[in-house]
């Protein structure tokens, strides 16, 4: 008895062990994540004249991060992930054009800290609803900020918006100059920061209550799990990097109008989300990269019709990449590796 | 001997190679070519290729090159990407195009920092040129038409009272208080003032004028952003039978767009509006225009106030180019060429004002009536000449900063 | 008659008019989200080659307003049964994100579509006389097009109410919303089912779009600028539902005249507070299923 007994302890230790290195691997960096970056940092090199357009892909990167992790990760669809992107980014403006506020990294953090209060006061009404209701909910609550917004518009300025915002050089040294180049490093610098933080929660045990709350929420009941509260502790979370990505709009274009509450906001950031597969973090990058690229490169095809071209890509990545672009890359780098083995 | 020789051969070169130098000047051209407001885009568009086209000769040796980039929805960050990168990478001389305010206010201080010159052929908010001293504007202020029509609606049409109803957003509120400041000022009186929901999206205007209606002013003021909203304003105002029950509809010129005048129908006839162009106006260079627009562009198209604009701006730039011989590489000297520039164009005598870089135009009272050959069209009732931007002269509000 | 009575009868005529615009264009995609879970964002796209159909046909073509409605909403409706069949059948099994991603694609390319066969500039219909000028009531005049549009509405709702409630096929299509599976055991042939009420559901709101033209005005950008106020109506109404989509029809038409009119200032709020305020008590809609 008692040798069986040690047996299943030895076999209670090794399997406790297995599931403790399998958590931890994923923690490790694996050489491919590294690509992404590597890219972003090439391309300050090789397009030093696109800067100010590489400033607005990486903002839109981290504004489509933000949603992967309610919408890829939780399973959260949203229409109105724009409000948080628009709270952040108005903090920024009204700070530095009503309260002359205007050191950028302080901004940040202000901006992130009123979006969560938004998104942890939102959340907690509107995430006991689910499909087409949270929906339209959430749609609903972006415009009626973007409403609010209208109606003082002697603070927001309405929809011509808060000019000529000045902000103090970054650290106290690096300024804003007319190549984009010191916005880009700052925002390539803190979409790091944002997703080094973002991974973490990703791949710990709160991350994957969240995975088990998209997968099977009945049963996350059933074992006690407190749904609720963590689906508005994530929430929250994205609002906040949504905020982030707002002010850093905010700041790399020195002005900010209602439109950031958009609906269209909204629908495009979860459009590239889906382009480049949701859940699964790096689709974030690929998704918002690959979109604005072809927007750019579109309309200066045809000013005119280039939404025809982006709509073809979205319709052929439908039938041929059902699991986003990120997915298509993987199923290449499967094929790749059966090879070798066969 | 051989010295002066060579001397005289190399001036000569000189002379000879300096007079010879042909540049091609870039021109970003930034309009919003799709979307909802594209078609307002397209109305420039036209205007500038038409221009570029028909006085290629008079700016020889030198030629104009127009990059055109999609100005993108009225948000600012696009057409601030843009046109950065026009300036960055495409190494343009100059801006213009520009129908969204947000456009223009987002790319002040670009443009202050690359000293590049923007030359404005839309945006209307008036103090969008205090923003900027490389900003010229050719088109004009919410101001230019609102103000003088505040006092020709009580002096000249004889209403005492007005309601205003207008589209919710920047424009909309400046048109307003541009009109309620000159009408007050003149002794009116007005009795509402409403706003009609965002620039996005058509509403259904009835239950705005509806409202109005019942109040019974004597006029009603109604500002829309130009384009789609102009045929809704005019059905809601024929449906409700609004002129039998004896209220006057007036407002700037976005009320009745050239180009769809003539699909108003009945319901137009009589609205009053005031502005700085009409496709009929009776000047020799409107005359010309419409000639060569229906050649180019086929007989059911028409130019309008914003093709005008277009055409006039594409003209400052060329004699600014002549001015300069072709040596647009100052930006500040090539405003300063631009300041007191004037001419007669399809608008009438047009004059870039010195101290503000704004326009100074004559503005119009015209009113709809149906022509003896059937179509609808518009005759002028008093002309305020020489019109500046009173916000700026008032120093009214951001006006004065 | 008393002021207030003469405002509300005004507010609720022309409340009722823009509902039934409302009802008329949204019907199509509630039915066909309740009965096969197919997130269609192409619907404002089908209502706008309505739209256009009818422009061509009043103005290169001659044909009478009325007429041009019916030939476009056959024409659009028959044309999409092709895109079911083509690409819409692929993505059943997919997720609500593919179909959103699909649809939304197909979106772009018909405004890009539309703007290069019809150009940028909005368009207009020349309506016949009976629909010009407004009928008199005795204490007010109300615009003959509305008038038509509340009788019209009203005929195609007791038309579809009967359709619905008095035929084998409705029957067919109601078993099909509430459960599915069942529907398929019983030897319904569930997907035929949805083709056909895809097909009319695209074709009314191609009426729609012709409709909406004098009410709204037709440009390239239609397709999606009125998308999000069809996906209200189908959510406050609920899935599946007729006398759903009616009602929230009726209520969201009603409410934002009767904010525009009393309190313009906060116009643009009543539609969207009505909506937040419906889904919070009923997160199903008026008449959907939980």
């Amino acid at each position: 008895m008692a040798a069986s007994n040690t047996t299943v302890q030895a076999a209670h230790e090794i399997a406790r062990k297995r599931a403790a290195e399998c958590l931890l691997e994923r923690h490790r960096f694996g050489w491919a994540e590294a690509l992404p970056w590597l890219l972003a940092v090439t391309a300050f090199f090789v397009f030093p004249d696109r800067m100010t357009f590489g400033s607005q892909v990486l903002v839109m990167v981290m504004f489509a991060l933000s949603l992967d992790l309610i919408l890829g990760y939780a399973g959260i669809v949203t229409l109105g992930h724009a409000a948080f992107f628009g709270v952040g980014a108005y903090t920024v403006g009204l700070a530095a054009a009503r309260l002359q506020w205007t050191e950028p990294i302080s901004g940040l953090f202000a901006a992130a800290i009123a979006a969560a209060i938004v998104g942890f006061i939102t959340g907690w009404f509107l995430l006991r609803y689910r499909g087409l209701t949270l929906l339209m909910l959430t749609l609903a609550t972006a415009i009626m900020l973007q409403e609010t917004g209208n109606l003082r518009s002697d603070i927001s300025g309405g929809y011509d918006g808060l000019p000529g915002l000045t902000f103090k050089p970054l650290l106290g040294v690096f300024d804003y100059d007319l190549y984009g180049h010191t916005y880009y490093l700052y925002a390539l610098a803190v979409l790091a920061v944002v997703f080094f933080f973002v991974r973490r929660i990703v791949y710990s045990p709160f991350g994957q209550a969240l995975t088990g709350i998209r997968e099977n929420v009945l049963r996350m009941h059933a074992i006690g799990s407190p749904v609720h509260w963590r689906l508005v502790m994530v929430y929250t979370i994205a609002a906040a990097i949504a905020g982030v990505a707002g002010a850093l709009f905010t700041q790399t274009n020195a002005y900010v109008t209602l439109t950031v509450f958009d609906f269209d906001n909204s629908a495009k950031v979860m459009v590239m989300l889906i382009l480049g597969g949701t859940g699964r973090l790096y689709g974030a990058f690929v998704g918002a990269t690959v979109y604005m690229v072809l927007e750019d490169y579109f309309s200066k095809l045809s000013p005119t019709f280039w939404q025809f071209g982006i709509g073809l890509v979205l319709v052929l990545a439908v039938l041929f990449a059902p699991r986003g672009l990120l997915g298509l890359l993987e199923r290449a780098g499967q094929y790749f590796t059966e090879k070798k083995r066969s | 001997m051989r010295m002066i020789g060579w001397l005289g051969l190399a001036a000569l070169a000189f002379i000879l190679g300096g007079a010879a130098q042909a540049e091609t000047i870039k021109i970003g051209v930034v309009l919003p070519f799709s979307g909802a407001n594209a078609d307002l885009g397209h109305q420039i568009d036209k205007a500038f290729d038409l221009y570029v086209k028909l006085h290629a000769d008079d700016i020889a040796p030198h030629k104009v090159e127009l990059i055109k980039r999609d100005e993108g929805p009225p948000t600012g960050a696009q057409a601030k990407t843009v046109a950065t990168e026009l300036i960055t990478n495409d190494k343009v001389r100059l801006l213009a195009g520009f129908v969204f305010s947000p456009s223009a206010i987002a790319l002040a201080p670009v443009v202050t920092q690359a000293k590049i010159p923007m030359v404005i052929a839309n945006a209307g908010t008036a103090w969008i040129t205090n923003l900027s001293p490389y900003i010229v504007r050719l088109s004009f202020s919410m101001w230019h038409p609102a103000f003088p029509m505040g006092a020709f609606t009580y002096d000249k049409i004889g209403c005492k009272t007005a309601a205003m109803a207008f589209t919710d957003f920047p424009p909309g509120k400046d048109s307003t208080e541009a009109f309620k400041t000159g009408f007050e000022k003149a002794g009116g009186k007005i009795v509402d003032a409403i706003p009609m929901g965002s620039p996005v999206q058509v509403p259904d205007f009835t239950p705005f004028f509806q409202k109005i209606k019942d109040e019974k002013p004597d006029c009603m003021y109604v500002f829309i952003p130009s384009g789609a909203h102009a045929a809704g304003v005019m059905k809601a105002y024929g449906e409700l039978g609004m002129r039998k029950a004896g209220i006057k509809l007036i407002g700037p010129m976005d009320l009745i767009p050239d180009n769809k005048l003539q699909d108003m129908g009945d319901a137009a006839i009589g609205t009053i509006v005031m502005g700085h162009y009409a496709v009929d106006l009776d000047s020799a260079q409107n005359k010309a225009l419409n000639e060569e627009w229906h050649k180019a562009y086929g007989k059911d198209s028409y130019p309008d106030f914003m093709s005008a604009a277009g055409w006039d701006t594409m003209h400052a730039i060329f004699d600014a180019i002549k001015k300069l011989n072709g040596n647009m590489s100052d930006g500040a000297k090539v405003v300063d060429a631009m300041k007191g520039w004037s001419a007669d164009g399809p608008r009438g005598r047009v004059m870039i004002d010195p101290a503000t870089r704004d326009i100074v135009q004559d503005e119009h009272a015209m009113e709809v009536y149906r022509k003896p050959d059937g179509k609808l069209g518009e005759r002028i009732l008093g002309t305020t000449k020489a019109v500046k931007d009173e916000c700026k002269e008032l120093k009214v509000g951001r006006c004065g900063s | 008659m008393p002021h207030f009575a003469i405002v509300a009868v005004s507010i609720l005529f022309d409340g009722l008019a823009y509902a039934m615009f409302l009802f008329i264009t949204s019907v199509g995609l509630s039915i066909t989200m309740g009965l096969m879970g197919f997130v269609n964002l192409a619907h404002g796209a089908f209502a706008m080659a309505g739209g256009y159909l009818v422009v061509t046909l009043t103005r290169t073509l001659g044909v009478g307003f009325v007429p041009s409605l019916v030939i476009a909403a056959l024409v659009v409706g028959a044309v999409s049964v092709v895109f079911e069949r083509v690409l819409y059948r692929r993505l059943y099994k997919s997720t609500d994100l593919e179909q959103v991603l699909l649809t939304i694609g197909l979106a772009f390319m018909a405004i890009a579509t539309a703007t290069f066969l019809y150009g940028p500039i909005p368009k207009s219909v020349p309506l016949p006389d009976w629909l010009q000028g407004d009928v008199n009531l005795g204490f007010r005049y109300f615009p003959s097009y509305r008038a038509f549009l509340i009788v019209l509405g009203a005929a195609l709702i007791a038309v579809l109410w009967y359709a619905f409630e008095r035929t084998n096929i409705g029957a067919k299509i109601r078993a099909a919303v509430d459960n599915r599976r069942m529907a398929e055991s019983v030897g319904i042939n569930v997907d035929r089912l949805f083709t056909l009420t895809f097909a009319v559901g695209s074709g009314l709101a191609a009426l729609g779009g012709g409709l909406a033209i004098q009410l709204l005005g037709l440009s390239p950008s239609f397709a999606v600028l009125y998308l999000v106020l069809f996906l209200i109506v189908v959510a406050v109404g609920g899935l599946g539902s007729l006398k759903g989509t009616l009602l929230a029809a009726l209520v969201l038409g009603v409410f934002d005249t009767a904010g525009k009119y009393l309190l313009a200032d906060a116009g643009g709020f009543f539609i969207y507070a009505v909506t937040v305020a419906v889904l919070l008590i009923k997160p199903a809609g008026f008449y959907g299923r939980e």
